[in-house]
């Protein structure tokens, strides 16, 4: 059973995560949610909204400077992260694969840390997918862009047309066991050179 | 080639003192002892000891008090932890900002890093020039040589926390960027990170670690103690192979080469300029090393240190069976046992020696509460 009383503190700069992990907790219907998007300040808002759990992203090179934050504080009680013994290690696992890290208040049962953990596994492992595939997208929007770049260089210098500059790249490519982009990199980036308009 | 092969993943962070793990893999020190060495670089040590204890990492480069906290079950990770072997002594900076290097040239300070001027020369600054607020001073972690040696020396020029000073804490590579944003006035961090903040034009370098405590103790090859218990062939096997490298590390001949394994995108990702003075230069004390000056031996006078230091800033309260407990995190004895004679040669010169730092005042590991006594009276 989800306890809707906990009280649950969220600090993460990327803000688009934030919202799908407080989304995430609130659709549990866990209601006393607080977030933070930056470290400054937060030792106060800590200390006036007093959570029994604090959820941050792994890799935040922040972590240190909370740390010693909540220790010199004292807000929130003998934080403890949750790498002990408080989750089961296969949920342990997966916090830290998909990036979780938490400090909860010593002494708060396991039964209730676990089940909010697992939503914000799940938030962060979305957000992470989510991620990807913006970064794929964005690579393929790049990609394109420079392999037409290239096309039209091989079009004009070869007089051929664009299918067959766009076969000559493929071929390329294979040939090297390369990316097509990769190839339409080099590509420009000799020509660039060699036409005296490179600095 | 020594027992079955086998993998050891370790954490690292970007500092000089990484080099023991690092020098282990690329001169195949550890392929040497039949093990195939992962490293990965992390960005906090909250990472790294949190990677350690759920098991991603078999040993890490560690803060030394970092892994004796986690003996000593306090927050935020009571798992304790053992210390086989010492990464290496010196090679820290207290580096201050360019305009509290101003003040403190106004003030008379003259060149050099000798520790006691610069903390009589810093108080004078506070009391004539910043007394309407504390100067800001970071280190790289709270439980870190690092906080200890800056409160240490701190309290010497008068100034604790409070009123006087107030501590941040901030990861190595990110301190010159926080002297250059002017959120602190000052840090106490490993090398190349003085190097690189007065490099990038962002500080000075006020005083050296070693000129504090000379040859004083820093990182450790943390590992969790029941996966130490649990394969005690191949912590020997991974010591003797740190050691190895840490050898290999402190020889002049080999720095250019360092500098320039360090200094790749995967290890400190920096130029291997900046490396040099740690390694060889004006940021090497006397008595830094690697493996020289007995730097890899874990002396358990120096977790003795840090545990007194732990009790002398309130962070756990002193009895007889603490101090054992933080102690009992030091293994001279698995060194001793990996190395053979050349280890019980370093340790039967004093098992629990004392120390002395900058002010001239013994620590005797023995007899700490005398000690701190001391303190609370000046």
């Amino acid at each position: 059973m989800r306890d809707a009383s906990l009280r649950i503190l969220i600090y993460d700069e990327n803000h688009i995560r934030a919202s799908i992990l407080e989304e995430g907790l609130r659709e549990a219907g866990l209601e006393q949610i607080a977030v933070v998007t930056e470290l400054n300040g937060i030792v106060a808002r800590i200390a006036e909204f007093d959570p029994q759990v604090i959820f941050l992203d792994l890799a935040n090179p922040n972590r240190d400077r909370l740390e010693s934050m909540l220790q010199v504080s004292r807000t929130i009680s003998r934080p403890i992260a949750v790498f002990v013994d408080e989750a089961d290690s296969d949920t342990i696992d997966a916090a830290v694969d998909a990036g979780v890290s938490a400090y909860i208040v010593d002494g708060l049962r396991k039964e209730r840390v676990t089940s909010i953990l697992d939503i914000t596994i799940s938030r962060f492992n979305a957000f992470n997918r989510l991620k990807s595939e913006l970064d794929e997208v964005r690579t393929e929007l790049a990609d394109r862009k420079i392999i037409d770049q290239a096309k039209l260089l091989l079009m004009k210098r070869r007089g051929i047309n664009e299918n067959e500059a766009y076969a000559m790249l493929r071929r390329t490519a294979m040939s090297r066991s390369c990316r097509i982009a990769e190839v339409a990199q080099s590509l420009v980036m000799t020509a660039d050179l060699l036409s005296g308009d490179g600095k | 080639m020594t027992g079955d092969s086998a993998h050891i993943t370790a954490g690292f962070i970007p500092l000089l003192d990484a080099a023991p793990l690092i020098v282990a893999r690329e001169k195949e020190f550890a392929a040497q002892e039949s093990i195939e060495l992962d490293l990965v670089r992390e960005t906090s040590w909250a990472s790294i000891r949190d990677r350690v204890v759920i098991g991603h990492f078999d040993a890490a480069h560690m803060l030394a008090p970092m892994a004796i906290a986690g003996t000593l079950a306090l927050p935020p990770l009571p798992v304790p932890f053992v210390a086989p072997i010492a990464l290496g002594t010196g090679r820290n900076g207290i580096t201050v900002s360019n305009s509290l290097w101003q003040m403190l040239a106004d003030s008379g300070l003259e060149g050099g890093t000798d520790a006691a001027c610069a903390a009589e020369a810093l108080a004078q600054v506070k009391r004539e020039r910043i007394s309407d607020r504390p100067l800001v001073f970071a280190a790289v972690h709270t439980y870190s040589a690092h906080a200890y040696l800056l409160r240490y020396w701190l309290a010497e020029a008068g100034l604790y926390e409070g009123d006087d000073v107030r501590f941040e804490f901030v990861p190595p590579p990110f301190m010159g960027d926080a002297l250059a944003s002017g959120a602190i006035d000052g840090c106490c961090v490993g090398e190349p990170w003085n190097t690189a903040a007065v490099a990038d034009g962002h500080g000075h370098v006020l005083t050296t670690g070693d000129s504090i405590w000379a040859g004083a103790p820093d990182k450790v090859l943390g590992m969790r103690t029941d996966w130490a218990d649990q394969n005690p062939q191949l912590v020997r096997r991974l010591v003797r192979a740190v050691y190895a490298a840490a050898m290999w590390a402190d020889d002049p001949a080999n720095t250019e080469e360092l500098a320039g394994m360090l200094a790749q995108p995967a290890y400190l990702d920096t130029h291997a300029e900046r490396l040099k003075p740690g390694l060889s230069g004006g940021m090497s004390g006397a008595r830094s090393g690697f493996a020289n000056h007995a730097a890899s031996v874990p002396h358990r006078a120096h977790a003795a240190w840090f545990a007194a230091q732990m009790v002398r800033w309130g962070e756990v309260k002193l009895s007889n069976g603490m101090m054992d407990t933080a102690i009992s995190t030091y293994r001279p004895d698995i060194y001793a046992n990996a190395l053979g004679v050349a280890a019980d040669d370093a340790l039967s010169t004093d098992p629990m020696k004392k120390c002395r730092l900058f002010d001239n005042r013994d620590f005797d590991p023995r007899d700490v509460g005398t000690y701190l006594k001391a303190f609370a009276a000046s």
